[in-house]
């Protein structure tokens, strides 16, 4: 038909080159202006057509979902099977389940006023770990707020997210940001920040400075289905197609942009569709199987650097828990519809049906781990809690790389105000 | 080389999230801007994202080899889009540092400085200037420091503060000034906006006693302000008259008004 035939000529490209180098520029195969009866615009390189045609935005049957493994745990297509060793396999359980159980911990943990604030991954476990197994350790990534997971595959301490959400004196982050809001510079995780989308196009520049150090490192760029409708998104991915850069777009499409369904967010086909229209090599996946999030990102990193081009991974979940501790979800979705999805689709239980179907992993064993990770927990969250909160020189560093008079000079009237009304003040919580 | 200077695509959100996303794997970069004016949709990036990028990371990460460059101030047609100069926006936000040149010379310098400089800077270039001013530039390379202020002239009746292109409408005050009223003016150039030299203006103001402060931006909020709250407050008893601003007025920068509406060497008189 001609909207199909329409769709194949805008895919039509001139193969990128392999390698870093400088970026090329589309060039036209035939002289200007050609004796042939074809289009000449600089903008779009397509035939003419003759009958008035609008193409159809393909939601009803759209991108196909990706998967290895079906809701039981047992490979659909065993030609797609990544056939993984059972020691990573384990890490990956691992990760899952000590997310999971740290999450409780401390979401219960802000309900008793431990904490101020706190979100939760429920059911988005699979999409960290899978992406993160698949990359290498010094890639780069920036992150929107929901991949703990991924922090936690990098071997991020518990100690550390604890310091973090406590803003306790161990926080490397100095006790500036709320709770769940980690970096680390060592595991190349760049630190999140609240305003949504606004990594996309910094996850760029950075893939592009990346690309010019020949350095054989991605970036990979997270974000939720809900960021994707921020101007950033468009910005990133524009950009990213036209400078070629060696970057992962990865979407975790969960259903839910706080209380705003997807039907609200987009009437297109998700993001995926989204990804022809820049000129992204685009993908959707199911991110609750481990190993489809896996193979798509392990394929995506390994063209992304070798052919310096970006890749748009959607990956499919369901946002189990609530948006974060100020949210409330059972106002505007059914218990139902969440159990559905705890109970039947969960990317913990897929793997770990297909580890007992294995024979990796048995009920004790899960006793066992599920004993021993909590108490890792627990013994984290305790002396978090005893910690003292960092100093309050703190609060005036790293405005500027250097303290510029002004500030040195706001410190000093800190000072001087707790010297006469210190206490008024929670001083005693705070180191000197 | 292409792949050092090149062009993207047209989003200045892009420009700058790029910028700072360059800067923080540990590149260079000097994002360009076409014109001051529209420099408003990289303000989330620029205000929430660059400003706070070092402060909110606890140091692990930062952008401070990020310099943003626009074109700034009136032209004499420019009108609403292509005269701004939104200084007193971003003066508002800790993080980054402002920088606006008066002269070949002084830009070359004072850009140098920021691209070196460990935070992120946004100087804005006088575009009158581009055409109008000629100098003699040395070819290698020389920083000029920011957050110092410079005194043009000394003076002992009044002081005279601006920045950019204004910085010759209050020289050719002070000339005036000098002949027609033998009032003798003290003349500074700001040259950076934020983090700014209190010590160069308090210390002159305490000598002269009096302040008039000029820039084409708006009145209300301008940054003329902030420097006349803070010099009553550090300069209150060597005070002789009230602080005087003269400014464009609260309006949008008009287009065949321009005349009318710049803070002109008449007005400061």
């Amino acid at each position: 038909m001609a909207a199909m035939a329409a769709l194949r000529a805008l895919r039509l490209r001139l193969p990128r080159s392999p390698g870093p180098g400088p970026a090329r520029r589309l060039s036209t195969a035939q002289e200007f202006p050609s004796p042939e009866e074809k289009p000449q615009f600089p903008g779009a390189s397509a035939d003419f057509a003759d009958r008035l045609e609008f193409i159809q935005p393909n939601v009803i049957s759209g991108i196909p979902v990706y998967r290895v493994m079906d809701r039981q745990g047992h490979i659909v297509n065993p030609a797609e099977d990544p056939q993984l060793p059972k020691e990573l396999v384990l890490k990956l359980y691992k990760t899952m389940t000590l997310l999971n159980t740290m999450d409780r911990i401390l979401y219960e943990s802000q309900r008793q006023g431990r904490i101020s604030f706190y979100m939760t991954n429920y059911g988005e476990e699979g999409t960290h770990v899978g992406s993160a197994a698949a990359l290498d350790d010094t890639d780069l990534v920036f992150g929107q707020y929901r991949e703990t997971g991924v922090l936690m595959y990098r071997g991020y301490p518990l100690d550390l997210f604890m310091a973090q959400c406590y803003g306790n004196a161990s926080d490397t982050g100095k006790g500036r940001q709320m709770p769940v809001h980690y970096g680390c510079r060592d595991r190349h995780f760049v630190t999140i920040s609240s305003p949504l989308a606004t990594q996309i196009p910094q996850a760029v520049g950075a893939a592009y400075a990346i690309k010019r150090a020949d350095a054989n490192r991605a970036v990979i760029c997270y974000f939720g289905e809900g960021a994707a409708s921020e101007g950033d998104a468009h910005a990133g991915f524009n950009f990213a197609a036209t400078l070629e850069c060696p970057i992962i777009f990865f979407c975790r499409n969960n259903g839910y942009a706080i209380s705003t369904p997807t039907s609200e967010q987009y009437r297109g086909d998700g993001i995926a569709a989204r990804g022809p229209g820049y000129g992204l090599m685009s993908i959707r996946v199911d991110g609750n199987d481990v190993f489809a999030v896996y193979n798509a990102t392990k394929e995506a990193r390994r063209r992304a650097v070798a052919e310096n081009q970006p890749f748009l991974i959607e990956a499919m979940t369901y946002r189990i828990g609530h948006h974060s501790t100020s949210d409330d979800s059972s106002a505007y979705r059914s218990v139902d519809e969440v159990n559905y999805w705890d109970k039947q689709d969960h990317p913990i239980s897929r793997l770990r049906h297909y580890m007992l179907g294995r024979g990796w992993w048995d009920e004790q064993e899960e006793k066992g781990w599920r004993k021993s990770s909590r108490k890792m927990v627990m013994e984290a969250f305790e002396q978090a809690e005893r910690k003292p909160k960092p100093s309050l020189q703190l609060l005036f560093s790293d405005v500027y790389q250097e303290m510029p008079p002004h500030l040195r000079r706001q410190r000093a009237a800190l000072e001087q105000h707790l010297q006469h009304y210190g206490e008024h003040y929670p001083l005693e919580h705070f180191e000197k | 080389g292409k792949d050092r200077v090149f062009n993207t695509p047209l989003c200045e959100q892009g420009i700058v999230g790029f910028g700072i996303g360059v800067a923080v794997a540990g590149a260079t970069a000097i994002a360009e801007i076409q014109f001051a004016d529209y420099i408003f949709p990289a303000f989330d990036q620029i205000v929430n994202e660059a400003a706070k990028y070092r402060y909110r990371s606890g140091d692990l990460f930062n952008c401070g080899s990020l310099t943003i460059r626009a074109p700034w101030g009136c032209v004499g047609h420019g009108a609403l889009y292509h005269s701004q100069s939104p200084e007193a926006f971003f003066a508002h936000c800790p993080g980054i540092k402002i920088v606006i040149p008066r002269s070949p010379l002084q830009a070359k310098g004072l850009l140098l400085s920021c691209i070196e400089d460990k935070n992120p800077c946004i100087f804005f270039e006088p575009k009158i200037l581009y055409r109008a001013a000629v100098e003699q530039v040395p070819v290698e390379p020389y920083n000029i420091p920011l957050s110092q202020a410079e005194v043009l002239q000394t003076g002992s009746d009044v002081t005279l503060v601006a920045w950019g292109t204004q910085v010759h409408v209050i020289k050719e005050v002070a000339a005036m000034a000098q002949e027609k009223l033998g009032v003798s003016c003290e003349v500074i150039d700001l040259r950076t906006i934020l983090p700014w030299d209190t010590e160069t203006v308090c210390k002159s103001v305490v000598k002269t006693g009096r302040l008039l402060i000029s820039h084409e931006a708006p009145l209300t909020g301008g940054f003329a302000s902030e420097i006349s709250s803070t010099v009553q407050e550090e300069c209150f008893l060597n005070l002789e008259a009230p602080i005087s601003r003269v400014c464009g007025y609260d309006t949008p920068f008009p287009h065949i008004f321009e005349p009318f509406y710049i803070p002109d060497k008449w007005k400061c008189y």
